[in-house]
């Protein structure tokens, strides 16, 4: 379809390289992308009518509610529970990326052992499980702490905001190394001719230039997170889905399991979905066409 | 921890006082659930590779509807939390699909470890169709064209020339999905299947020591990671074609 119609008749002086350029493969994704997304609402609503209609089919009349109904009225409580589990991600985003881009210029040291040791604890933290940490964080942290003589309540929301930043601080760390080491030799070189320090010319002229290139994996690490959030459910904190499982037994119908389950994921789906989106649109700005 | 108990931490017999070590029971316990880890592990990458290699391969396909379903369902898994995939393949699926057992009571078609293989494997398997894709695409236009001219056929260019291609192009990637599919098997702790999380659970609230088999869970993840990333990586070496790729 994108290809120039090619003269039937035969022009004299017609050759190939006349015809107009046409750009390769770059509008066609374009479109897939759009189609995928409008179809996957639409083939979500048409799940989800498939599901409940039966369902509804069910009722025989009783006065019951319907299953639409039952979900629009927890919506209020299950958008808190979501909230909730936005400003966990949101936290520990925080606190994980000042701790990894820490630990980050840490692993490109001059001095050979404080590089080895934050090396040794990005490969520690990258490689085991975010559940088995947060278990660590909520088990292992005391429940109040004592700071100048007052008593700090350390509530479980909080103790899980530091679990969950733990992994976010390795696979932070490990972009900032990627990304510092991918600065070429010359900008260090010449920071160093115009007087610049160490660490002047981290702050100044290398970690600027980073940004670019760790804001893709960035974004991606933030929705990785955010579909962590509900493990803190497993430990005790309130979040969406412990509140939606809270629901589910406070209205005891089997047929509401998958609509509700179906709605949960709904609500991640359309939180995540535009950043990993986005995401790709910037990775694809960003990559060198080779 | 002040820096004496830093010295007795690291003592020689702390090992061997270790619960999981010295005391048979919970040496029992823990390696079964070491053992359940391990087949949750290997049968959810076996399965995923093959959801990827399939969907993959789907993606290529002439059909507008058939890629668009594929994009779908990459697009959905990628972008859920995997628990609350779990939750509704367990909780939600699961309820509905019951057989009526020999004994007259319903009873679940799956089982719970079941649930966990499938759910992990969808999960995995919808980023690995992500990754498979881009390892086809890097192959060069040029390779299937002298192939097309060596007179293969489609399918026999994709077995042959383009699939050998992207596996090797794609293992880096490959290699830090199948690490968090390792790290993802914890998940299954929360439908009760007995692995290794869930075990060292049982015996720190039966034996009250939340720490030491916190550090021995932390450890044998670490292991595990590490010898499915000293497998990876040997494969890749393997494979390599001299003079092809870095």
């Amino acid at each position: 379809m994108l290809y120039p119609t090619r003269p039937t008749v035969p022009v004299k002086g017609h050759l190939p390289v006349l015809l107009p350029m046409r750009s390769t493969g770059e509008p066609l994704p374009l479109t897939d992308r759009v189609f995928n997304l409008w179809t996957a609402a639409l083939l979500f609503v048409a799940c989800a009518v498939a599901l409940v209609t039966p369902a509804l089919a069910q009722q025989d009349g009783e006065s019951q509610r319907s299953i639409i109904e039952i979900l629009l009225e927890w919506t209020p409580t299950i958008g808190s529970g979501f909230a909730f589990n936005v400003l966990i991600s949101i936290c520990s985003m925080a606190v994980g990326t000042v701790l990894g881009v820490g630990l980050g210029i840490l692993q490109v040291s001059p001095l050979r052992f404080v590089r080895q040791v934050s090396w040794a604890i990005t490969q520690f933290f990258r490689n085991s499980p975010w559940l088995v940490l947060l278990f660590y964080c909520i088990l292992l942290i005391p429940f109040q702490i004592e700071i100048f003589g007052t008593e700090v309540p350390f509530p479980g929301w909080i103790k899980a905001v530091l679990g969950l930043s733990l992994p976010v601080m390795a696979y932070m760390s490990e972009y900032v190394r990627g990304a510092i080491m991918s600065i070429p030799e010359g900008q260090w070189e010449s920071a160093e001719s115009l007087g610049f320090n160490r660490a002047q010319t981290m702050r100044e002229i290398i970690l600027p230039q980073t940004v670019k290139r760790i804001l893709p994996s960035w974004m991606n690490l933030y929705a990785v997170l955010t579909m962590a959030t509900p493990l803190v459910s497993i430990v005790g904190v309130n979040d969406v889905m412990a509140l939606t499982r809270a629901a589910l037994s406070a209205e005891g119908r089997v047929d509401l399991l998958i609509p509700m389950y179906l709605y949960i994921l709904c609500w991640f789906f359309i939180y995540c979905y535009p950043i990993s989106a986005f995401t790709r649109r910037l990775e694809r700005k960003f990559s060198v066409q080779l | 921890m002040d820096s004496t108990s830093v010295i007795e931490w690291l003592r020689p017999d702390w090992f061997f006082n270790l619960t999981v070590v010295s005391d048979e029971y919970n040496r029992g316990r823990y390696l079964a659930g070491l053992w359940m880890t391990v087949q949750l592990s290997v049968i959810s990458i076996v399965l995923s590779l093959v959801v990827g290699a399939v969907g993959a391969a789907a993606q290529g396909a002439q059909s507008r509807t058939v890629r668009v379903l594929v994009g779908f369902f990459v697009a959905f898994f990628r972008n859920t939390p995997p628990l609350v995939q779990l939750y509704f393949f367990y909780f939600a699926i699961g309820t509905v699909l019951q057989i009526t057992g020999d004994d007259g009571r319903p009873e679940p078609l799956v089982s719970n470890f079941g649930w966990a293989i499938i759910s992990l494997s969808l999960f995995a398997g919808a980023l690995n169709v992500e990754i498979f894709r881009a390892g086809i695409e890097a192959v060069p236009k040029s390779t299937i064209e002298a192939a097309e001219a060596l007179g293969y056929k489609r399918l026999q260019i994709y077995k042959d020339i383009v699939l050998p291609l992207a596996v090797r192009i794609s293992l880096p990637a490959l290699g830090t999905n199948l690490v968090n599919l390792v790290k993802t098997t914890t998940l299954a702790y929360a439908i009760a299947v007995p692995e290794l999380l869930y075990v060292a659970a049982q015996i720190w609230s039966e034996d009250l020591n939340v720490q030491e088999m916190m550090n021995v869970l932390l450890l044998s993840y670490v292991g595990i990671v590490a010898v499915l990333v000293w497998v990876l990586h040997h494969w890749e070496k393997k494979l390599r074609i001299p003079g092809y790729g870095r």
